[in-house]
């Protein structure tokens, strides 16, 4: 594989995807600190918002310790070098979110469905892209449907405004072949100034290969954390993956060192603190092998401890149940039936 | 025995669905479909079934409101439009029923708030959404018993009963929704949540109600109260049921409600579809019955 010379672009989610693994408990100062840290090694886009995008807060997902305002507000003025995104999820977000942030300094505007809904981003990616953001259509859960359904769909998303499609693996249930060949169909059909992304999940190892096909295959723009810092077993391990990267002659731009230490000295003792380290083991494993959103993690480890159903087998269930981003109410429900059918 | 002539204006899921429970009615009688294109499915449909139809809009439906006595009209095309059609509809005397988020009416859920519109004479009410009239008389079930602090809701719909005038104003929908969970649910604070799931065959409409009450929770007079609701909407959509609930986890009420529709036009998996159009219907039958006996 011969990537030497390509140019990416760094996209970290500890902000964002890590707000899932500490049940969006950042404190304003954890969210301040790291995002200086990553500020230092120059990564030229972070992404703050709940875990479940813009007005995310609430039952089902979870409280946010504190407002998306909040955290945009403490981090974006102390940044010399990144920029700042934030995702918005169509029936969780509205445009109303939006304008609310507009004035914080967003720089972009990413809207996520489920890979087969694309056309509920209508009017969030029309208005995003209107007020000039750089704006990325997300198609969620791109295991679940084909490439050219994939494709179909990045096209509405495409027509709608978006000039960045993502193609996202919110379970962490691909291999690299899979990557590679619904990267490739988009790289084929959009033009060149049309960028790609690839969003990985650590869920079954595969993040650092899956994010290394996505290049090969025309894919600009490389989602992770540092530290891993997301949802189940966590995303591409940032710092891991700059490395790589360096290794390849692929060019990022972010001083890799520096990413070490925003990984081992802030990321990792907030994880601590809040008591969850996100890593493989049978719970976020079974996500990856069973193909179930990451987020879906915790709040089936709540459901063991309160119901004692194993936290994997509801995750299995969801997986047969074809469950998809966002569906965490199913979590309950699917442990309160199990009890009932065990009598 | 005479019945109230009835229009229907959008010829799509929800226009459909309810045309097919307008013929069941015994006081409402449909008369005419509007719709906008005249190759459209669903105005064959409609003229298949007797109806007279137009591919006008509402202009071509209102030259011939007093000729045909049309005393009462269903919306069921955009939030965008709803308003001049509304205007130009209520100008002429007709009653409107707005299956729109456009809300310019007060919201209408049956079985909290019907009869008060009735009392008052509305000219126009609004049906909310879906996910607003499977979960709403829940939010009402507790907070009759107790104030509620926040009530939130999730709906999650297969996406072929979703069509596109849902997912182009899917921000109506949460925004309608979270306002009738304060003003007719009476949570001082609501949120909605949508979500559509792709899955084959299809799943029934699912709903999570979370309500979280100001003080504890008084359990027994609030799993009675969410029973005596289920009954009451099992009154006009049988296949509502509550699936999993009453739970209690401190001040959390959470309830797990499963809509299966009466598979009119669309199958009994969208039961999104049912649950509103038999919303509307029902609020018109009780319009209905009040004009006729005036």
């Amino acid at each position: 594989m011969n990537l030497k010379g390509k140019k990416i672009r760094l996209h970290d989610m500890s902000l964002r995807d890590g707000m899932h693994s500490i049940r969006h408990q950042f404190s304003v100062q954890n969210m301040v600190d790291l995002s200086q840290a990553l500020d230092k090694a120059k990564v030229p886009l972070i992404e703050v918002t709940h875990g479940d995008g813009i007005a995310g807060s609430s039952v089902n997902y979870g409280f946010g310790l504190h407002t998306d305002k909040e955290y945009l507000e403490a981090v974006i003025p102390k940044l010399q070098h990144s920029q700042v995104s934030i995702l918005l999820l169509p029936g969780i977000g509205t445009i109303k979110d939006l304008q609310m942030v507009e004035d914080l300094g967003v720089k972009t505007i990413r809207v996520a469905t489920h890979c087969t809904e694309a056309d509920v981003s209508e009017q969030h990616i029309k208005y995003s892209a209107k007020r000039g953001f750089d704006t990325v259509g997300f198609l969620m859960m791109s295991h679940m449907a084909s490439p050219e359904k994939i494709l179909e769909q990045a096209k509405l998303m495409y027509s709608y405004g978006a000039n960045c499609l993502y193609m996202t693996d919110s379970a962490g249930h691909m291999l690299p072949e899979e990557v590679k060949e619904k990267i490739g169909i988009l790289r084929a059909e959009f033009p060149e100034n049309i960028e790609l992304g690839f969003h990985g999940h650590h869920n079954l190892g595969m993040a650092i290969a899956n994010s290394l096909a996505a290049i090969e295959a025309g894919a600009t723009r490389i989602d992770g954390s540092v530290a891993g810092f997301g949802a189940g077993a966590g995303n591409t391990p940032l710092e891991v993956f700059a490395a790589v990267c360096d290794l390849y002659g692929i060019e990022t731009g972010v001083d890799v060192s520096a990413l070490m230490d925003a990984a081992e000295d802030v990321a990792v003792p907030i994880m601590v603190k809040n008591d969850e380290l996100p890593r493989i083991n049978r719970d976020s494993l079974t996500l990856g092998y069973a193909g179930v959103y990451s987020s879906f993690l915790l709040h089936a480890r709540r459901a063991e401890q309160k119901y004692g159903i194993p936290a994997r087998e509801i995750l299995m269930e969801l997986g047969r149940r074809g469950t998809v981003g966002g569906q965490e109410d199913m979590i309950e429900d699917v442990a309160l039936e199990m009890i009932r059918a065990r009598g | 025995m005479a019945k109230i002539r009835c229009a229907l204006i959008g010829p799509g899921n929800i226009g459909t669905d309810l045309l097919y429970k307008l013929k069941r009615s015994e006081v409402l009688e449909p008369v005419w479909m509007v719709g906008i294109d005249p190759t459209s499915d669903g105005l064959a449909r409609a003229r298949d079934m007797g109806l007279k139809t137009t591919a006008d809009g509402v202009d071509g439906l209102i030259p011939h409101i007093e000729a045909d006595n049309i005393q009462i009209a269903f919306d069921a095309t955009s939030a965008y439009a709803h308003a001049e059609t509304s205007r130009k509809l209520t100008e002429k005397g007709v009653k409107v029923i707005d299956l729109t988020p456009a809300a310019i009416g007060p919201f209408c859920v049956p079985p909290v708030n019907l009869l008060d519109h009735l009392d008052k004479g509305e000219e126009n009410v609004n049906m909310v959404t879906c996910g607003g009239q499977a979960t709403i008389p829940m939010v009402y079930a507790v907070s009759r018993v107790q104030p509620v602090r926040y009530g939130e809701i999730v709906a999650t719909v297969s996406s072929k009963s979703a069509g596109p005038g849902t997912r182009k104003n899917i921000d109506e929908f949460t925004q309608t929704t979270s306002g009738a969970i304060e003003k007719v649910g009476q949570a001082k604070k609501g949120k909605a949540i949508i979500i559509l799931n792709p899955a084959e065959p299809p799943l029934m409409m699912r709903d999570t109600i979370h309500c979280i009450t100001e003080t504890e929770p008084r359990q027994d007079a609030i799993i009675e109260s969410v029973k005596a609701m289920e009954a009451e909407v099992q009154k006009y959509v049988p296949g509502y049921r509550v699936k999993e609930g009453p739970i209690f986890d401190g001040n959390r009420v959470s309830v797990f409600v499963e809509v299966r529709g009466r598979g009119d036009y669309l199958p009994e998996y969208a039961g999104n579809l049912d649950i509103m159009t038999a919303a509307a219907a029902r609020t018109a039958e009780m319009f209905a019955e009040q004009m006729l006996k005036a």
